[in-house]
């Protein structure tokens, strides 16, 4: 009944997005506010549906119906509740579920929010969303219905996948997904603007919250995402330019890109084709990422189904959503008013040389991402592109925008003083020297490349501290004074002090890691004791235990620095008896921002083990770089301007009416 | 600077970013890029010694050798060919002899493929799709998996996230 109560909602749902889709358009041509105001109320009841339809899979999950084949192939009655609720979005149907309820309820939000929009900018922006949510509907009912039920229904169920048996699981997908639907919001603003001719600084200051708040969302997806591999696949990598990765990496550099070129476009009215470019893009990607995913056209760390059907369903759905905008966008794009122009040297210039760094750097990771695929459609040759490559193409690219960032916030906008801004910055660059000093005589062997990078992270975590002492004019008035001006500075300039200072941190902790983390791997009996950057780890013994649905072998080790104890791990190896597969349960311990990890290998008959044993020196700089960032996006968000809602225009321009 | 100077100097920057990164890019798909291979392309096409690339394959049951200081030998073979390989370090949760797995290394002087990274990557039918494509193409495509594959997909169970856990070598 539940099943079926899900499926029903779902088809309405479906029904209330077509006549969002079409009504507010044609109410839009006819200027009839009644018909554009039908938008809101199908959004919100379009809503309301895809949680009961949402709202009936968890249910099915928590009472574990074995009778829905969706929940026997996920689930299993002794999974404990927390993993049966996250389950749901553990499989592709279940997954793609929750990626129309978050499209469904951003568009409730837009509804919901947005009173001060203009009705038909309103309208078209909830009919495109609509548009996007009929498609998603459609291809769960045709392709990937998890409602449907099994006829002999089983006693018990196949289980969930036990590497997914995690709470950062839990976490991950959802934040991604709010990341990834989150972009379509800019994209159905960018098509409204494009289908209404126009757009100004208003528009930008409409959108940004909401690029904003996704990539927000998204900034912490990939970061739990990357932790998650971290501690889960027990081999401490964290990031593998792995296709579905890059999935996730593409949106966000160009999401990026997006939140500095739509400030460019509220600031100073500039840049409004490229930002609605932009706009197309991000999504698109987001689209894309979906698609690498869901598809199954790729296998890698996290290769999903194989059905074709729906790899074709999605790339039809790409295509029209890609295409039809490119195309709207090159049909439209030249009636948009161009604004404000400015030097070179600027702080519009230097956001725009971010962009152009940004997009390059994510056009060689769609490069390296799709390359192999299309290179085994043509060819049939089967090539892997990993690290390697985005090493040598990657990292050049985006150097040079890390480089660059401290300038930025210095410039003035419209003509800046380059020279100006260098010396302002003194400071900062002698502080990345003398780091890089530091670091080149501490350390012996390893690449050049390290203390150089290293240098240059401290140079841009500087570079944010100087545009704060700048703002404040710390240092040239009494400290209160500066206190006071700290006080009044608005949030979005704290935004972005602090997630640039993220991106120093993140780098450092990444360059620290890669360089300097040593693994010691070796074959281990009770009593044993392996030695590691001046740790001792003595393995005390090996235990059993019973868990709500696996065996576990755990190890505790005893770790000590000298004669001081340091702290107790343990390390574990789950079976899980129903899928007949295991997972390595890593032990992590902080020291500061470093950490020690164990994670255990297979045993071996004689009662040793096989034990791996990293330190991972400032690893965790990579999370608190990426927790920086998204907490910067936060306070930006929180600006009273963007609360405040945006001026409207004095006079809407004439100069551009659409076609018709 | 006047209108038309100012855009050329945009237009000149994003020309000369897009141009490196094209070089970039050109350069490192002709050196950073492995290919994957079966033994038997891998005889077939003489891959030079010292080439990395990757290798795909069943591990033939009963030829796994461990060694001190976890090394191990094991052979690779996809029906038609077979090519030893060493690795030393620790091997993924999921190597089994008879099952497929992917290697990642060069062949040395004696004709040995030296890994220093395994792959286990698989779903559950055990078959990292390379190997399973490429052993469909030599005709050694086991029924029982194909069977397993198709009675999963008509079950509509082809869902399964896959996993992989990458062993890398204790020399790196």
């Amino acid at each position: 009944m539940i099943a079926e109560a899900g499926h029903y909602a779902l088809v309405l749902a479906l029904g209330l997005a077509l006549i969002q889709a079409t009504v507010p358009f044609i109410g839009a041509r006819l200027r009839d506010q009644g018909l554009m105001n039908v938008a809101r109320s199908t959004a919100m009841a379009q809503m309301l549906f895809a949680m009961i339809a949402f709202g009936a899979l968890v249910t099915l999950h928590v009472t574990s119906d074995f009778s829905v084949a969706n929940v026997y192939e996920n689930s299993h009655s002794l999974k404990p509740l927390i993993y049966k609720i996250t389950g749901v979005w553990g499989n592709h149907e279940g997954s793609m579920l929750l990626w129309v309820l978050i499209l469904a309820v951003f568009g409730g939000l837009v509804a919901t929010f947005g009173g001060n929009l203009p009705t038909s900018l309103r309208a078209h922006v909830l009919a495109v969303q609509a548009w996007v949510a009929a498609s998603f509907y459609l291809f769960i009912l045709i392709t990937s219905n998890p409602f449907i039920r099994i006829a002999n229904p089983p006693i018990e169920g196949r289980d969930l996948n036990p590497v997914l048996q995690d709470i950062g699981l839990a976490v991950h997908p959802p934040l991604l997904y709010l990341g990834y639907v989150g972009f379509s919001i800019s994209f159905s603003f960018a098509i409204a603007a494009l289908v209404e001719g126009r757009i100004d600084a208003a528009w930008a200051r409409w959108v940004r919250p909401w690029t904003l708040m996704a990539w927000i969302f998204l900034t912490l997806g990939i970061a739990m995402g990357s932790y998650w591999a971290y501690y889960e696949l027990g081999w401490g990598g964290w990031w593998f330019w792995d296709p579905v990765e890059n999935a996730s990496l593409m949106p966000w550099l160009a999401g990026t890109a997006l939140l500095h070129s739509a400030l460019v476009m509220e600031k100073r009215d500039a840049l409004k084709v490229w930002t609605l470019l932009l706009a197309i893009l991000t999504f698109s990607l987001s689209l894309l990422g979906t698609f690498l995913v869901r598809s199954g056209v790729l296998t890698s760390v996290h290769a999903f189904a194989t059905d074709p059907r729906r790899g074709v369903f999605i790339l039809l759905i790409l295509c029209f959503f890609i295409g039809g905008s490119l195309a709207l966008f090159a049909w439209r794009a030249s009636a948009l008013k161009q604004g404000g122009l400015f030097a070179p040297i600027s702080r519009e210039g230097a956001l725009v040389l971010n962009n152009l760094l940004l997009t390059t750097a994510c056009a060689t990771v769609l490069v390296g991402t799709l390359y192999p695929l299309i290179l085994e459609v043509l060819t049939g040759d089967k090539i892997s592109v990993g690290a390697p490559f985005f090493n040598v193409t990657f990292a050049p690219l985006f150097l040079p925008l890390l480089f660059a960032v401290p300038f930025g916030p210095l410039l003035a906008w419209k003509r800046g003083d380059l020279l100006g801004a260098a010396q302002r910055l003194i400071a900062a660059g002698i502080a990345g020297l003398v780091v890089m000093a530091v670091v080149l005589a501490w350390t012996h062997g390893g690449a050049m490349f390290a203390p150089l990078a290293i240098g240059l992270g401290v140079f841009v975590i500087a570079g944010a501290l100087t545009d704060l002492a700048e703002r404040t004019a710390l240092f040239r008035v009494a400290v209160p004074t500066a206190l006071r001006r700290a006080q009044g500075m608005p949030r979005s300039a704290w935004g972005s002090i602090f997630a640039h200072a993220g991106l120093g941190i993140t780098l450092i902790g990444i360059v620290c890691e890669t360089t300097w983390s040593s693994e010691h791997i070796a074959v281990m009996k009770p009593g044993d004791v392996a030695q590691i950057s001046g740790y001792s780890a003595t393995l005390d013994d090996v235990g059993q235990r019973q868990g709500p649905n696996y065996r576990e072998m755990i190890a505790r080790f005893t770790v000590t620095n000298g004669s001081d104890l340091v702290g107790i791990m343990t390390p574990s190896k789950r079976s899980f008896t129903t899928r007949g597969s295991s997972t390595t349960e890593a032990a992590l311990l902080a020291r500061g921002a470093s950490q020690l990890y164990i994670s255990l290998g297979e045993p071996n008959g004689d009662g040793s083990i096989v034990v791996r044993i990293y330190h991972k020196p400032l690893v965790l700089l990579i999370w608190y770089g990426a927790l920086a960032m998204a907490f910067g996006g936060l306070l930006s968000l929180s600006d009273r301007r963007l609360r405040v809602g945006a001026p409207k225009p004095a006079r809407a321009p004439r100069s551009l009416q659409p076609a018709e | 600077m006047t209108r038309k100077q100012r855009r050329l100097t945009m237009i000149g920057g994003a020309i000369a970013v897009l141009a490196v990164a094209a070089a970039l890019v050109l350069n490192a798909l002709r050196d950073s890029i492995v290919f994957f291979s079966t033994p038997t392309m891998a005889t077939e096409k003489h891959i030079a010694p010292g080439r990395r690339f990757r290798l795909g394959g069943m591990v033939r049951p009963g030829s796994v050798v461990r060694g001190d200081r976890l090394a191990v030998t094991f052979d690779v073979t996809d029906g038609n060919a077979t090519l030893p390989v060493a690795y030393q370090g620790m091997l993924p949760d999921l190597f089994r002899e008879g099952q497929g797995v992917v290697t990642e290394g060069a062949i040395d002087q004696s004709g040995v493929f030296r890994a220093d990274t395994v792959l286990a990557k698989h779903d559950e039918t055990y078959m990292p799709k390379e190997v399973a494509d490429a052993l469909k193409k030599e005709g050694h495509w086991k029924d029982d998996y194909g069977a397993k594959e198709s009675g999963a997909r008509e079950s509509g169970a082809s869902e399964s996230v896959a996993r992989s856990v990458a062993a890398q070598g204790a020399g790196r």
